[in-house]
């Protein structure tokens, strides 16, 4: 359903009156993205995997269309995401970041109600009916119990559930997330995993995943693209994609590849600097 | 005290009436009753009363041409200053954030100094040569701080657009004390009191003048709430939901700096307002910007009209200048509320 097609990207001067965000370290740099095709096949979660710098947030925000491609183009449903107007394009496709910081004291019914927002008309208020969709999708992420709750006072496992239910309550067939885990615990790390696994087989939501967390991307992922230097390294079926031969070239790691006996799937151990 | 409910936002139009039902009416009252006080008590009644000609009521003349502009005056700076305020601070995603941090307050003081040290004497439309000067300064920090911001034709960042702005103003400040330097001495007096900030204006001529800045920037408010409450999440978030960031950021700018620019050509940069009267609202109302706009608006005009009466009274016949007061209240009942309803 979305197809990304020899798709190049440099942080060149933009389009003028195209939005490009700016301010963050990793945006300064001449990331790029060169000449990279996939497609992202309905109901699969596809992992965008690769070492920091090799464009995997870069080549997320083209699929999202906060960025256009310089060279090629993303199509969804055949149609060219660039050509797509903001709310249209918000109500096909959902963000999760990294990490969401509010300014103000905003509940967390609050935030989640603000997925709503593509859906409604200037000046409408939301209904029963998008009071329904938020209050589904807290109950979706197990955070129904803290809708009341300011947001800023939750844990970092919490903000992120409730993150994801906002992006649920937005509607969205495809689900972009970008290091949803890197920065919580181990625990939070496996209950988010577990989570996203469970929306996909429950509800078939689409999902492109960036991380570099190779153990998330194998337990949850069924497809994989690998990026070293802003190019596809390796994509496939995940089983057929992490293999050591690849993690040595995407990595610069040498790795042991095994199905796990008492996890019973595919596992990568370290071993050490390539 | 709190008008948010743990049931959330079916009960939204309801919060909405009652929280601009609720400020509305504070406004209005302040209003009517703070022209009643001032050396010669009047009687509301009186100024009401239909029973003899304008010409013979003395009460009805002293409320509506003596005291009534400065009310309205009031009403318009504070209420403008506080929407700047907040508007500002959901932009800049920064609670520290004012109507003077992007130098738009400096502006309108330079080219207001500028006016006095040239002598400039010029009436256009019922306005006078400083505060149309101090406009045209407000609007030409804004342009500067945008123009920077936006040089490289992309979106603007906020952390560009803050630091240009203060830059901007530190400059702006130094050119201005440069002018203050080398006028002489009744200038620079007259150039002083400006700065200090008086709501005592001549009649209702500059009024009627300032508010058509200020009516055009609250139609550019008023499609702002729901868009700031995604902003104040981050661009790239309200991006994701759907908001069109760049047109945002320019509704924004383009009316928060021609509200701000308005209030401080009509009064001078009266400080404090914009800054502590968003914070007050979000802690009585909550963090929708679909309820904090409005109320900072109407809280605004009854803060500063409140503010003002005390200047004009406290110890009268002398008149304080009403930035003074507006710190003096509003610092200890902001820390009050700060730290009695902290977390």
């Amino acid at each position: 359903m979305v197809r990304i097609d020899n798709v190049s990207f440099s942080y060149g001067p933009a389009k003028a009156g195209h939005y490009v965000r700016r301010g963050a370290i990793d945006d300064m740099r001449p990331s790029v993205v060169d000449g990279v095709s996939f497609e992202v096949r309905r109901g699969t979660i596809l992992g965008l995997l690769g070492p920091n710098g090799s464009g995997k947030t870069t080549l997320l925000r083209l699929v999202g269309g906060t960025l256009t491609p310089k060279v090629g183009r993303v199509t969804l449903d055949g149609v060219d995401v660039a050509r797509l107007p903001r709310r249209a394009l918000a109500r096909a496709m959902a963000v999760v970041p990294q990490e969401t910081r509010t300014t103000f004291e905003f509940s967390v019914l609050d935030l989640v109600l603000m997925g709503r927002y593509p859906h409604l008309r200037p000046f409408e208020l939301e209904g029963p009916a998008d009071l329904a969709i938020a209050r589904d999708a807290l109950a979706a992420t197990g955070t129904l119990a803290l809708e009341s709750r300011p947001f800023s006072t939750l844990s970092g496992g919490e903000k992120q559930r409730v993150v994801i239910a906002a992006a649920l309550a937005q509607a969205a067939d495809v689900l972009l997330l970008d290091e949803p885990t890197a920065s919580l615990d181990l625990r939070f790390q496996i209950e988010i995993g577990a989570l996203l696994r469970r929306l996909n087989r429950d509800r078939g939501t689409t999902m492109v995943l960036a991380t570099h967390d190779l153990n998330l991307a194998t337990a949850i992922c069924t497809d994989m693209v690998m990026l070293r230097a802003g190019r596809v390294a390796a994509s496939g079926p995940t089983a057929d994609v992490v293999t050591a031969a690849n993690i040595r070239a995407v990595f610069d790691v040498d790795a042991d590849v095994q199905v796990h006996p008492r996890a019973g799937r595919v596992t990568v151990i370290p071993i050490g600097a390539g | 005290m709190t008008l948010s409910l743990p049931g959330g936002r079916s009960d939204l139009r309801r919060r909405f009436a009652l929280t601009v039902g609720g400020f509305g009416a504070l406004a209005a009252a302040a209003c009517l009753f703070a022209p009643l006080v001032g050396s010669t008590r009047i009687d509301l009644a009186r100024v009401f009363d239909r029973s003899q000609p304008f010409s013979a009521n003395v009460d009805a003349q002293i409320f509506f041409v003596a005291r009534l502009p400065r009310v309205l005056a009031s009403a318009l700076v504070g209420g403008s200053l506080a929407a700047a305020g907040a508007v500002f601070q959901a932009l800049l995603r920064n609670p520290l954030a004012s109507p003077d941090t992007l130098g738009v307050s400096a502006g309108a003081a330079l080219g207001a100094m500028i006016a006095i040290v040239v002598h400039a004497d010029f009436v256009v439309l019922g306005v006078s040569a400083v505060p149309l000067a101090g406009f045209a300064g407000s609007i030409g920090a804004l342009a500067v701080v945008y123009g920077l911001s936006t040089a490289r034709q992309r979106g603007t960042s906020t952390v560009t657009l803050l630091l240009a702005g203060v830059v901007l103003s530190a400059l702006l400040s130094a050119v201005n004390a440069f002018v203050q330097y080398v006028a002489d001495f009744a200038e620079t007096y007259q150039a002083v009191r400006w700065l200090l900030g008086s709501l005592d204006v001549a009649g209702y001529a500059p009024i009627a003048a300032a508010s058509v800045p200020t009516a055009i920037a609250a139609v550019g408010f008023a499609t702002l709430p729901r868009v700031l409450n995604l902003m104040s999440l981050g661009s790239d978030a309200a991006a994701a939901r759907g908001v069109d960031v760049a047109r945002t950021e320019r509704i924004a700018l383009v009316s928060a700096s021609l509200a701000t620019g308005a209030a401080v050509s009509l009064a001078g940069p009266v400080s404090f307002v914009g800054i502590i009267v968003p914070h007050l609202v979000r802690l009585i109302v909550g963090a929708d910007h679909r309820l904090v706009l409005p109320a900072s608006a109407l809280f605004g005009a009854a803060f500063l009209i409140g503010c003002d009466l005390v200047a004009r009274t406290i110890i009268a016949p002398v008149q304080l200048p009403v930035g003074i007061v507006t710190a003096i209240i509003g610092g200890p009942f902001f820390l009050w509320l700060l730290f009695t309803r902290a977390r």
